[in-house]
């Protein structure tokens, strides 16, 4: 099971994203911005950082890189595709997904360890996890304020197409706390917290049991091997 | 007469060495340029002639204090000299390069600096603070490394007053914006509010890097034929004169005396920078390298001639430029970031200049290392510098300022704690405790914390709230790094030779709790003015201090920086010198961390509480006092203590380590039952009776050599048993107890908090004052 | 030297998180009768002759499609200076 995961000028989670396939049990390929083949992977994610310095806006560049100019085609075709944090903004900016990315309304950047309810498990992202599950995932940003009209939030709640929402605490101003979001056909999945920094014992976020002993994220890319191994 | 002449560089105007040699009587600006007399006299006798406007700029910025040492070097020699064969068996790089570097084992090498941007941070925070981080991230790069870590120690003006707010606004998010861009994890450092630091607030970064043994790069050009490359950033007009005016001279009372441009950032051309130059060394094409910051061009070119023991032939104006109207002196002066100059063998060039492409980073070939130990530089045609590299990057000027024993310190020391008047009732000290634990400096820190990046890399084991940052270095085995840093302006002012000792203790005690072992150091010297002798007698106190306490534990220090004129008027900083400790853990599973998680747990209080409150938080908090002396500081214990402690941690006996400094007991106290949120149940008695001292002393003395540590109730007796054995005093002082709900700290027969309560006070503080 | 000038700013129905953010502080600095703030940006394409109609015909479609997010924000201006 091939993983492609993507490394833009800027990007900083890409080798983090690339040990989660590890662990999970999937080979990482690493693709690189300026390449438009996606050398036969089953599935990418666009990982987190600040490709093109978040120049004009988050992602905005990035979406026009030569390889996202393949990744889109392919996942109008069915490809699973994961943004993470900068991804998701990529995700959005190349019009994967709807709404936006703002400025946090607390306009500071805010590392936390973050609740989120699992709100769809009908993707192969996150068909490992139980609808209404609870898992922490750390969340890592400075725009991840998720904004859109009235009328695309009405769609998105109507249509069951939120992924993930913050519990306890919204740390960025994201309209009705909404933390990720799948497509229609839902196979493109994006989210402003980070799971693969909650795939390694020792690593992870605290939890009652151990100091950093988290690995809920872990489900996100045992989720897509299942479903690679499953298609 | 102009010092810069702007407009077009026509060749004419260039003022070049035949015209330098013709025309010896010339007016030259030494003085405006921070020059003494002595020192372009000396100018004149090297070159045998006036020197060039751009020699002259090159000589005024790399003979300032910031860049020569010039009033420190006598005193740091003791770092290089105060050593032994066994203490170097593990340095592979000393000090005098960008950084030092140590063999951690498993072919695994690591190297590590921390430097200041003081006087840029009160200018202009937010950059000052950003390009401080840069400036340290690239000198770690350039010793071969990936950089995995950073931190930063910082020293702001009173909570009260409004500047202190512009600065730490600025600072916090230039730190934020840079590091987390870079994607480096922040795993640590401190935050200290002291109306000495109002006009003179202290930013110190500190970077960490990993290499391989066979991947050190050093900065030299040593082959004749080898080219010069300078890439990365374009070079512009940041920064100019910004060493030399800025960092050698301190601020009138009214406000900054001058504004030259503030060297300004761009996080994303470093990243991009890290990656390329991990690639280079990855592919083997660069002979040397050297990063440039503090003086730029001048100081890359001389130092890379200088350290080769070659010379350099470079053609000015093939450097790329972001403002064309700059004269060829402005561009030698430049301090713009991000830009990187390699040392490249002729027959790589086609494959470096691959790498760059790929990564879209600009370059141009400068020129190329000769033989001759001469730096040549050319403007077009024209000689516009020809001088011996050494003298500028290694022959400065070398000073022995006048040393005066402060006429006010006796009085000082003479001003003991033990005149304060003491709480003798609960209520008192249970107020006096949160007073403590919420006043700002030992209030949580999470308010600046939470917006720095703590996860980036996958490979942080231990960071803030935690006594020192733990990094994963090897995924295979779990091989590791720690570094925690310290210092106390308030110890130092009472005493620097022992202020020193005191912060070095702190910082080898904080990196044994976390379970690794100390083996190196690192220092960042932030005093004032060094042409005030009582302020030059608080250096050399401070340095023998650092270099014989280095001496006593038997680690090296392998680099550091110095910032002085921190100093407003006559009122200089206290002097605050941060010691930075790296350590070494075979496996980072085994890491500690501070605060409990279990319930039931024995808490053993390790070492001798004794009646010091002097330079202490209660005296400063609750009594606003200052005097007496601080602490007693044992180095041959804090030895034996962390060898203790690396023993118990290997067989597993240490659910939690915290030591104890700032705040004392109490503070511990609080920090260990808000880690986690599980409580505890404590008694003083045994320590009144033991160290037959008071509540207060028991609660907030600041004696060193003590920890305080939870075991689980199987491990007691071979805990306490190890303790003993090795003459480590162990007082058994408490439970842990009860979590979630029922969750209190109980301080039997003074009072009782619940956890909410406790956590409420304690992380209030920053919030209130700055969010 | 000539130039298309953009001026892109947020969509009104929307959060402007910026915006208000310098809103308080102006009132914080006693700017009370300001009701509101709004930040865009203006973004300048430089060119080495004059501009043409097709440089416009092609710079609107730049603005809609790359300089702007037209789910967030709006092209408010595209001028030019010859």
């Amino acid at each position: 099971m091939r993983i492609g995961v993507v490394t833009f000028p800027g990007t900083l989670d890409d080798r983090d994203a690339q040990r989660a396939v590890r662990i999970a049990g999937g080979e990482a390929v690493a693709l690189w911005h300026a390449d438009a083949d996606l050398h036969k992977v089953d599935a990418v994610v666009l990982p987190g950082g600040f490709s093109f310095g978040d120049y004009l806006r988050c992602g905005a560049i990035a979406a026009q890189a030569p390889v996202m100019e393949s990744i889109i085609k392919a996942a109008n075709g069915g490809l699973p595709v994961l943004g993470i944090c900068n991804g998701f903004q990529v995700l959005v900016e190349s019009h994967l997904l709807p709404g936006g990315l703002i400025r946090n309304d607390v306009q500071t950047f805010v590392c936390r360890d973050q609740k989120l309810v699992v709100e769809n498990v009908d993707t192969p992202w996150t068909n490992e996890f139980a609808l209404g599950q609870e898992i922490t995932i750390p969340l890592k940003n400075g725009e991840g304020g998720y904004i859109a009209d009235a009328e695309t939030l009405k769609r998105l709640e109507g249509e069951g197409l939120v992924a993930f929402r913050y519990k306890d605490f919204n740390p960025n101003g994201s309209l009705n706390d909404i933390a990720g979001l799948r497509n229609e056909r839902g196979n493109v999945v994006g989210l402003m917290p980070h799971p693969e920094h909650a795939v390694e014992a020792g690593f992870g976020p605290d939890t009652s049991v151990a100091m950093r002993s988290g690995v809920d994220g872990l489900g996100f890319f045992k989720s897509v091997l299942n479903s690679v191994v499953n298609a | 007469m102009a010092i810069f002449k702007k407009g077009s560089a026509a060749p004419s105007n260039a003022d070049t060495t035949a015209n330098a040699a013709a025309t010896p009587d010339k007016q030259q600006p030494w003085k405006e340029l921070g020059l003494k007399e002595d020192e372009y006299a000396r100018i004149r006798e090297i070159l045998g002639r006036r020197p060039t406007s751009a020699e002259l700029a090159m000589y005024s910025v790399m003979w300032s204090e910031h860049c020569s040492y010039k009033s420190s070097k006598i005193y740091l020699r003791q770092f290089g000299e105060k050593v032994t064969p066994e203490m170097q068996k593990h340095l592979m790089v000393g000090m005098g390069e960008n950084a030092g570097v140590v063999d951690i084992g498993e072919g695994w090498a690591v190297t590590f600096k921390v430097e200041s941007h003081n006087h840029p941070s009160y200018i202009e925070p937010f950059q000052g603070a950003a390009t401080g981080v840069g400036g340290i991230v690239r000198d770690i790069l350039t010793m071969g490394a990936r950089p995995i870590a950073v931190m930063d120690q910082l020293r702001f003006g009173d909570v009260s007053n409004p500047d202190t707010a512009r600065v730490v606004h600025g600072v916090v998010s230039g730190i934020s914006f840079y590091g987390n861009c870079l994607g480096l994890p922040n795993i640590g450092g401190e935050t200290v509010f002291d109306k000495v630091y109002q006009g003179n607030p202290l930013v110190n970064a500190l970077s960490v890097g990993a290499l391989r043994h066979e991947d050190l790069k050093l900065a030299k050009a040593s082959n004749p034929g080898d080219q010069v490359i300078l890439f990365g950033a374009r070079t512009g007009a940041d920064g100019i004169g910004g060493v030399s005016v800025l960092a050698s001279e301190t601020f009138d009372a009214d406000g900054p005396s001058r504004r030259p441009a503030v060297q300004v950032g761009d996080p994303f051309a470093e990243k991009v920078l890290i990656e390329c130059c991990l690639e280079l060394y990855a592919a083997d094409v660069v002979a040397g390298i050297q990063d440039l910051g503090g003086a730029g061009l001048s100081c890359a070119t001389s130092e890379l001639a200088s350290n080769g023991q070659a010379g350099m032939r470079v053609q000015l104006r093939n450097v790329l430029l972001r403002d064309e109207s700059l004269t060829p002196e402005e561009i030698l002066m430049s301090e713009s970031q991000e830009r990187m100059m390699a040392i490249v063998p002729k027959r790589d060039v086609a494959a470096f200049k691959k790498i760059v492409d790929k990564w879209e980073v600009e370059y141009s070939v400068l020129g190329e290392v000769i033989r001759e130990p001469r730096l040549y530089i050319n403007w077009g045609e024209e000689e516009i510098v020809n001088v011996p590299p050494r003298t500028v990057a290694h022959d400065g000027p070398v000073y022995e300022r006048p040393v005066a024993y402060p006429a006010w310190i006796d009085a000082l020391n003479a001003d003991s704690s033990s005149r304060l008047a003491r709480a003798t009732d609960a209520a008192a000290l249970a107020e006096q405790i949160i007073e403590v634990v919420s006043s700002p400096n030992q209030a949580s820190k999470d308010w600046i914390t939470n917006q720095y990046d703590h996860y980036v890399g996958g490979n942080t084991a231990l960071a803030m709230p935690d006594d020192g940052g733990m990094v994963r270095v090897s995924e295979e085995t779990g091989l590791g790094i720690a570094i925690a840093t310290d210092a106390n302006g308030r110890y130092g002012q009472l005493d620097p030779y022992a202020g020193a000792q005191l912060a070095l203790a702190e910082a080898y005690r904080n990196v044994a709790v976390t379970g690794a072992t100390p083996m190196a150091v690192t220092n960042c010297l932030n005093f004032g003015s060094p042409e005030n002798p009582e302020v030059m007698w608080q250096f050399k106190q401070a340095t023998a201090g650092l270099a014989d306490g280095c001496l006593a534990l038997g680690i090296p220090v392998t680099g550091g920086n110095v910032s002085f004129y921190n100093q407003t008027g006559d009122v200089a900083i206290h002097p605050t010198p941060v010691v930075g400790v790296l350590g070494v853990i075979d496996d980072v599973a085994r890491r500690i961390p501070s605060g409990w998680q279990d319930e039931g747990h024995n808490l053993y209080l390790l070492g001798t509480t004794r009646d010091e409150l002097d330079g202490s938080v209660w005296a400063g908090v609750i009594h606003d006092h200052l005097g007496g002396k601080p602490p007693v500081v044992d180095l041959a214990f804090e030895m034996q203590l962390a060898q203790a402690l690396n023993a118990a941690s290997e067989q597993g006996l240490l659910a939690s380590a915290h030591d104890l400094s700032e705040g004392g007991l109490a503070q511990a106290l609080v920090e260990g039952v808000l880690r986690f949120g599980v409580g505890a149940r404590v008694w003083l008695d045994e320590i009144k009776q033991v160290g037959n001292v008071d509540d207060t002393a028991a609660l907030f003395s600041e004696s060193t050599g003590r920890v305080l540590v939870s075991v689980g109730r199987e491990d007691d007796v071979k805990f306490v048993g190890l303790c003993e054995a090795r003459g480590i005093p162990v007082l058994r002082i408490g439970v842990t107890d009860g979590s979630a709900d029922t969750a209190h700290l109980e301080i039997q027969g003074l009072a009782s908090w619940t956890i909410d309560s406790l956590r409420s006070s304690h992380k209030a503080t920053l919030p209130a004052l700055f969010g | 030297m000539p130039k298309i000038i953009f001026e892109v700013m947020p969509k009104a129905d929307l959060l402007d998180p910026a915006g208000k953010a310098v809103n308080n502080a102006l009132h914080r600095n006693g700017h009370n009768d300001i009701s509101n703030v709004r930040i865009g940006k203006r973004i300048e394409l430089h060119f080495d002759r004059a501009v043409t109609d097709a440089d416009m015909a092609a710079a609107q479609k730049i603005g809609e499609d790359f300089l702007s997010n037209a789910v967030i924000e709006d092209v408010v201006s595209v001028t030019v200076e010859n």
